[in-house]
């Protein structure tokens, strides 16, 4: 057993994070967030040429051989810098699909140019009623000669307005909920009959409601084996996890680093509020909630690719729980501790805490994977 | 002691719930059940008619000009509004200085004063807390220098709520800086529209403008504004406090959530879910022991008391609950609490949610909310408080 990391992770992990220091600083991200992609291409071009949009991917699909603790790294200081670059969508999901599911064909035209930096994703597997459950689809695919036509509705699609291309899970077969009979298809975002609602987010990103009305696709947009997506789907949104999750460790120490600088500094009663042995039990707690969402977050990054599929499903939920309550914790407390100021748009701690709350949402709640994480293992 | 309510009592009930239908427009309660934020005019015109019936002031005595409710009379009164979604009172004039004036304000400042509030024809701001007196209110450093009849402020006030709809700013300035911190404090009534008094917006983490910054810049306020004697501001400071945290409790305001958090349910599918259902009964009944506790600090003030440092555990309690309501609203509507539409939210707008109705407000409210536990003196200062005067730790 060895849990540090190897001479190129740290190299890594400087990079990344010389980058949040150099590139995002608080105002400098207030200013990306209002411009009207909301993410700087110049910072995307970057990623590609530092090797960060394959680092996970393996040589033979084009990129550097890493893995999810190399993943982990890099969205731990997107986490400290709250990165509004697409990565998630992008890599993890959309380059998350191909990379499990994609025909060899699939990953020339999509993979490749994904990691030279030339093509951006969404991931469109949300509808209005499927709250959490992956294999709640309504989105048709109708079998049309040789392709599929597409109708229905998804939601909350992440980066949809600047992706090139759209993944999106359709009902091929079967009831609306029934596990077999989800397809994963990829679609041309200016496909004719697909059509958005563009949208902020709480926490400074950008996502849309997506309509798609007779949309065709050819039978080469199918991502993996009909009627087989939603185990794919749940594959990739579990390796999505650990990626938020790592985001969220690197929110939590941020927001700890500047609660602690804050209860230093500011003073009432004539001393700093840090004396107060009421605040630093909370500060201390603050710092072993998000050691438990390190060591979690470790943890699943770790499991993540077991060959058992329930030692990775319960990996994924395991960490996404305490990522939930760790969050919670300390996004409440840093704002507890911060005072009005905490309340405000001006300093940086709303901030993490509203990304932190958008991550316990994300892939499913807390309570969520604690009810997967307990039926998993009642089942085994 | 009866819980139950008399036949007078359900016809008040009645009387204000006819009138409340007959005097709040549809377009207002829509607000309220959409999460939108109202406008000063929409707090304003359903004062201005509640002031009309002498209902507005229902906390005042009769003789300056309350209705001479019992306390059950002003708990179905807060209920039935609470219940109808009306905008709340706000409480700057009519919770806050008011009390103050009658209690410790001369005649002529009770006739100068008091009408405007009863009426709701003049709107209050609270100068209170300053960048550098938050919990530690009494190290307040605006300073007021007395000028023959005037006095001569500047300072800085902030967390000022509505300051910019507010007519008029009731302070508390340093008087005398040489006196030990708490009895160097006056309480002044200042003018708005006085040269030298600015507003600056501050927003908040929702994108909400409710409060701001206030810079007093050689601002000359009258003597005859001051209320009670020049160094006594600590006193109608604390008086006026401890109804604050009576209020901010906001048991009605809390019911009402609870009901909302079983109609976000039935809408979100959950309403069979047990673990959200066992959330929401564990909010329902910590909601109902604190309107009890809250019901027995009124019935002892209605027994002659006054509200002692006990009422410091309803604002605590009454935040964490808020808080927790809002918590919940949120987890109920998942992935659709991402989307911000603050146009839907601060702007009268017919453009339609991305969600379902209530998922429209349900994070921005659950961000929001987090307020309720750092104003009013902080829940850790609340704590203090308990410790040392009640439990005299």
């Amino acid at each position: 057993m060895d849990l540090s990391y190897s001479d190129e992770q740290k190299q890594i992990k400087e990079g990344v994070e010389r980058f949040v220091r150099e590139e995002y600083a608080f105002e400098t991200r207030r200013k990306i967030a209002a411009t009207p992609r909301g993410w700087l291409p110049g910072n995307w071009a970057k990623f590609a040429e530092l090797g960060w949009l394959g680092m996970a991917f393996s040589e033979e699909d084009g990129g550097f051989g890493g893995g999810a603790v190399e993943t982990s790294i890099i969205m731990e200081a997107f986490g400290s810098g709250l990165v509004l670059e697409p990565y998630l969508p992008t890599v993890l999901l959309g380059g998350g699909a191909l990379a499990l599911g994609g025909s060899k064909a699939q990953k020339d035209a999509l993979l490749a140019p994904m990691i030279e930096g030339k093509k951006q994703f969404a991931f469109a597997y949300v509808e209005k009623q499927s709250r959490y459950n992956l294999a709640d689809v309504a989105v048709t695919a109708r079998k049309d000669g040789a392709g599929y036509v597409l109708d229905g509705h998804k939601g909350v699609v992440y980066n949809a307005a600047s992706a090139d291309q759209i993944f999106v899970t359709a009902r091929t077969a079967g009831g609306q909920r029934d596990g077999k009979g989800v397809t994963l298809f990829v679609v041309d975002a200016d496909a004719a009959g697909l059509s958005r609602r563009d949208y902020p987010t709480q926490d400074s990103l950008r996502a849309s409601e997506l309509t798609f009305r007779n949309v065709k696709v050819g039978a080469d947009a199918v991502i993996g084996t009909l009627d087989e997506g939603a185990s794919l789907v749940e594959r990739v949104v579990d390796r999505a996890i650990v990626g938020i999750c790592a985001e969220a460790v690197g929110c939590m120490d941020a927001v700890n680093k500047a609660t602690l600088e804050y209860i230093k500094t500011r003073k009432q009663f004539g001393v700093a509020i840090g004396k107060f042995q009421v605040l630093q039990h909370r500060m201390v707690d603050c710092f072993t909630n998000a050691q438990e969402a390190r060591s979690m977050t470790l943890m699943a990054s770790l499991k993540i690719d077991d060959p058992d599929v329930d030692t990775s499903r319960k990996a994924a939920s395991g960490a996404k729980v305490q990522i939930g309550k760790s969050g919670k914790f300390v996004g409440q407390s840093a704002v507890q501790m911060h005072g009005g100021m905490g309340v405000t748009d001006e300093l940086s701690v709303s901030h993490y805490f509203k990304r932190l709350t958008m991550i316990d949402t994300m892939f499913g709640s807390q309570q969520h994977h604690l009810t997967r994480y307990g039926n998993i293992s009642m089942a085994a | 002691m009866d819980l139950k309510l008399s036949a007078g009592d359900e016809a008040f009930r009645d009387e204000v719930r006819a009138f409340a239908a007959a005097n709040l427009p549809a377009s207002v309660v829509a607000k309220t059940w959409s999460g939108r934020h109202f406008e000063r005019e929409d707090h304003m015109a359903w004062q201005r008619a509640l002031g009309r019936k002498g209902w507005l002031t229902y906390t005042w005595p009769k003789k300056y000009g309350g209705p001479g409710w019992n306390v059950t009379q002003r708990f179905l009164f807060e209920n039935v509004l609470a219940e109808i979604g009306a905008p709340r009172i706000l409480p700057f004039g009519v919770k806050m200085v008011g009390p103050v004036i009658y209690t410790f304000g001369t005649e002529e400042q009770k006739a100068r004063f008091l009408p405007g509030i009863r009426e709701s024809s003049v709107s209050w701001c609270q100068g209170y807390s300053e960048p550098g007196a938050g919990s530690d209110l009494a190290s307040l450093r605006a300073r007021a220098v007395r000028e023959g009849d005037h006095y001569v402020v500047n300072g800085q006030k902030t967390w000022t709520s509505f300051a910019h709809w507010g007519d008029w700013i009731f302070c508390l300035v340093r008087t005398d800086p040489d006196k030990k911190p708490q009895e160097g404090i006056s309480f002044l009534l200042i003018d708005m529209k006085t040269p030298g008094v600015t507003v600056r917006p501050i927003i908040m983490l929702d994108g909400a403008h409710h409060v701001n910054d206030v810079f007093l810049d050689n601002v000359r306020v009258p003597v005859e504004n001051r209320i009670g004697q020049e160094g006594a501001g600590w006193t109608c400071a604390k008086f006026l406090l401890a109804n604050e945290r009576l209020g901010i409790a906001e048991v009605p305001a809390s019911k009402r959530g609870v009901q909302g958090l079983r109609d976000i349910a039935r809408a979100e599918g959950l309403s069979d879910d047990p673990s959200f259902r066992d959330k929401i009964s564990d909010i329902d009944l910590q909601v109902a022991a604190l309107e009890m506790s809250e019901l027995r600090v009124l019935s002892d003030m209605a027994a002659g008391g006054a509200p002692g440092p006990e009422v410091s555990t309803l604002k605590v309690r009454g935040s964490e609950i808020q808080q927790r309501i809002a918590e919940l609203a949120c987890e109920a509507v998942g992935d659709y609490g991402a989307p911000y539409q603050p146009e839907l939210l601060f702007r009268d707008s017919n453009e339609s949610g991305i969600g379902a109705d209530h998922a429209v407000p349900a994070a921005a409210r659950y961000f929001n909310m987090r307020k309720t536990s750092i104003y009013g003196g902080t829940n850790e200062i609340q704590k203090n408080v308990m410790s040392k005067m009640v439990l005299g730790l």
